[in-house]
């Protein structure tokens, strides 16, 4: 853009500036919204389940057939459909689910919470063990050991969550007995503890019931530590990344050439600038570990969404598996842009 | 060193180049150069070497039948005979793992060959035409982006049917958006450049600029991003294949493998871990190289991770 150009412009630019920005961003929020609910829309339009032959079943005449399929609205134009649709879901309406006989929301808020609790734990050890090894990574740039923080990064990268998973079940709870097996507690403890929050750690706590964590923790242990592992990939590369640009500047020569110790360069000096890039970074691998947890899940027969996911598709129930794919997707957005939207508000360079 | 070596490797790195030719040659040279100081990436080459050779001759190297076992030897551990043990049906782990590399090294270059032209086309359009083509084509690919890649890629598989053919089209479907950013980020850099007025005012066509001019100069950038993204891709894909919805048995694909041998795993744990570190072995190799070549190609993406 040449300068007369910018200068003209100017005057309604201090105007949009203001405006624009916050508006804007609740527009790409509301229209990926949207984007999710098409591409679940058309997703349950192109399953080749003849949504009305379930109903009328294979031997209905064909004026049967064609009543129940205009009581259905299955000859009103997509967009009235997709409209139908999108006000069904903002009612908290997903269909009813045809393997568990409920509504799939209701089935999906019960098992949610289980699945909340992994992801959180995981990231907690994620962000916890990822960004000290990203740190000291950048500090000891070229040595081994950045070279070996390098390889567990990529491992991360590498390595099928539900292979790991597996390997982890058989090392730890078969052969170790470090750690509790499959599911959420031990069978006998089920059901034992009153449900306030879902999350069966902070229930048992406020329940006092220390048996009952105990084993709830020996069983989220080894998914959680394994979900935070993907998560620490990331972070700790990210945060090496960060670290680096920033240890590369001017104001860090002067601090060391100043005889400021090197714990304090690191930390006071070069962290603290790149602490506000690190909420979008732990924000994403959030996001992700919500997603990562469908297989770990799969592996663990722990009762959350991603199992309930991947029950569904076993069994063709394509409400429940379109329901879940729509909380997954809009936790993931959510997650995704809130993080966004903190780092603008937080970081003053990005308020452009 | 002899004369002739010597001559070529100055012809080579010739600062003035005669010939197109000479050029071209001469930039590959550097690359190939660089890329080899580079010790991990080398390792990664040589991961993708080797699972291009063993699933070129797979039937060769495989000692026995990957399809068809000996049911008096099923679950038997590693041993001399079967360097990986035999699963439930008497077939020896090692041939089927072999047979795998083609399953795997097909998923990922139908991916890629889906994938990358697609994201490519799209980033290059939007990026070469702006205005409300460009908004309209990124707002797209960003909702694309903004949605979990694994459960979309679930739930496409979940309409179209399992299978393999599907599995890939599911993964590409949710690969392509990422190129399509880098197309167009890389485009915005050279959009305004002298070379594409000068070809405009030649009286080229839009289309015959971006196909012969704008995209070939998106090619390195795609190229780094689709070798990083081969390790992704693989894992998807071995994760349809564990949830039984990718290929399906008596294909010997990684994943299904391993989620057959989840049965089996506290007692016979080699059925389902094998195949595992063949799943690991070839995503490390591509992450490797591919790191590598961002490096050598790509060198202000280096601190972007």
């Amino acid at each position: 853009m040449t300068l007369t150009q910018t200068m003209t412009q100017a005057p309604a630019r201090k105007l949009a500036q203001r405006v624009w920005p916050p508006l804007r961003f609740v527009l790409t929020v509301a229209v990926t919204f949207l984007g999710l609910l098409a591409i679940t829309f058309v997703i349950g339009r192109v399953v080749p389940i003849d949504p009305v032959l379930a109903v009328v079943g294979d031997r209905a005449s064909v004026e049967t057939y064609e009543a129940a399929r205009q009581a259905m609205g299955l000859d009103d134009p997509w967009v009235v459909q997709f409209a139908r649709y999108v006000g069904d879901v903002v009612q908290g309406d997903l269909g009813q689910s045809v393997s568990t006989g409920r509504a799939v929301a209701d089935d999906l808020a019960r098992v949610f919470p289980a699945t909340l609790e992994m992801a959180t734990l995981g990231i907690l050890i994620g962000v916890a063990l990822g960004v000290p090894m990203g740190v000291w990574a950048a500090a000891r740039q070229g040595t081994w050991v950045d070279q070996v923080i390098r390889v567990i990064g990529l491992a991360g990268y590498a390595i099928p969550a539900f292979w790991l998973g597996l390997v982890g079940l058989v090392l730890f709870y078969a052969k170790l007995r470090w750690v509790g097996g499959p599911g959420r507690i031990d069978i006998f403890l089920d059901g034992m503890v009153p449900v306030r929050s879902g999350l069966l750690l902070l229930d048992s706590a406020i329940a006092g019931n220390w048996e009952a964590f105990h084993s709830a923790f020996s069983h989220i242990v080894l998914p959680a530590t394994i979900l935070g592992f993907f998560s620490l990939a990331y972070i700790a590369r990210m945060t090496r990344s960060f670290m680096l640009e920033q240890l590369g500047q001017e104001f860090i020569i002067t601090a060391r050439v100043k005889g400021v110790p090197e714990r304090v360069v690191l930390w006071r000096h070069a962290f603290r600038p790149i602490r506000v890039q690190l909420i979008t970074v732990i924000g994403l691998s959030y996001a992700g570990l919500l997603e990562g947890s469908v297989m770990i899940e799969t592996v663990f027969s722990w009762p959350g969404i991603g199992n309930y996911l991947t029950t569904a598709l076993l069994n063709a129930d394509m409400n429940a598996v379109l329901g879940a794919t729509l909380v997954i997707g809009a936790v993931f957005v959510a997650i995704n842009k809130g993080s966004d939207a903190l780092y603008r508000l937080l970081d003053p360079r990005a308020r452009t | 060193m002899s004369a002739h070596e010597m001559n070529l490797r100055d012809w080579l790195t010739s600062d003035d180049p005669e010939t197109r030719m000479q050029a071209r040659l001469g930039q590959g040279f550097r690359l190939a150069r660089a890329l080899a100081r580079n010790p991990l990436a080398m390792v990664g080459l040589a991961v993708i070497v080797a699972l291009l050779l063993i699933a070129a001759f797979a039937p060769w190297l495989a000692p026995f039948s990957p399809t068809e076992g000996v049911l008096a030897n099923r679950l038997q551990p590693p041993s001399a005979t079967h360097w990986m043990g035999t699963d439930e049906l008497g077939r020896d782990i090692l041939s089927r793992v072999i047979h795998g590399t083609r399953i795997t090294l097909m998923i990922v270059v139908l991916v890629a060959v889906i994938a990358a032209p697609l994201g490519l086309i799209m980033g290059a359009v939007a990026g070469y035409f702006g205005g409300w083509v460009d908004r309209l084509l990124m707002g797209f690919t960003d909702i694309f982006l903004s949605l979990p890649r694994l459960i979309l890629a679930l739930a496409f598989v979940a309409a179209l049917g399992p299978g393999i053919e599907n599995a890939v089209i599911a993964i590409a479907i949710t690969a392509w958006p990422v190129y399509a950013r880098i197309a167009r980020a890389e485009v915005l850099t050279f959009r305004n450049a002298e070379f594409i007025a000068a070809v405009q005012m030649q009286g080229a066509s839009s289309w015959r600029i971006i196909g012969l001019h704008v995209i070939p100069l998106c090619l390195s950038s795609t190229i780094v991003r689709v070798t990083l993204d081969m390790a992704g891709i693989i894992l998807t894909a071995a994760g349809l294949g564990f949830l039984g919805l990718g290929a399906q048995p008596p294909l010997p694909e990684w994943g299904a493998m391993i989620s057959r041998g989840r049965s089996f795993i506290l007692d016979q744990w080699w059925v389902a871990t094998m195949p595992g570190f063949a799943i690991v072995i070839v995503s490390l190799g591509f992450c490797l190289f591919g790191d590598g070549l961002r490096d050598v190609l790509d060198p202000k993406q280096r601190s972007k991770g």
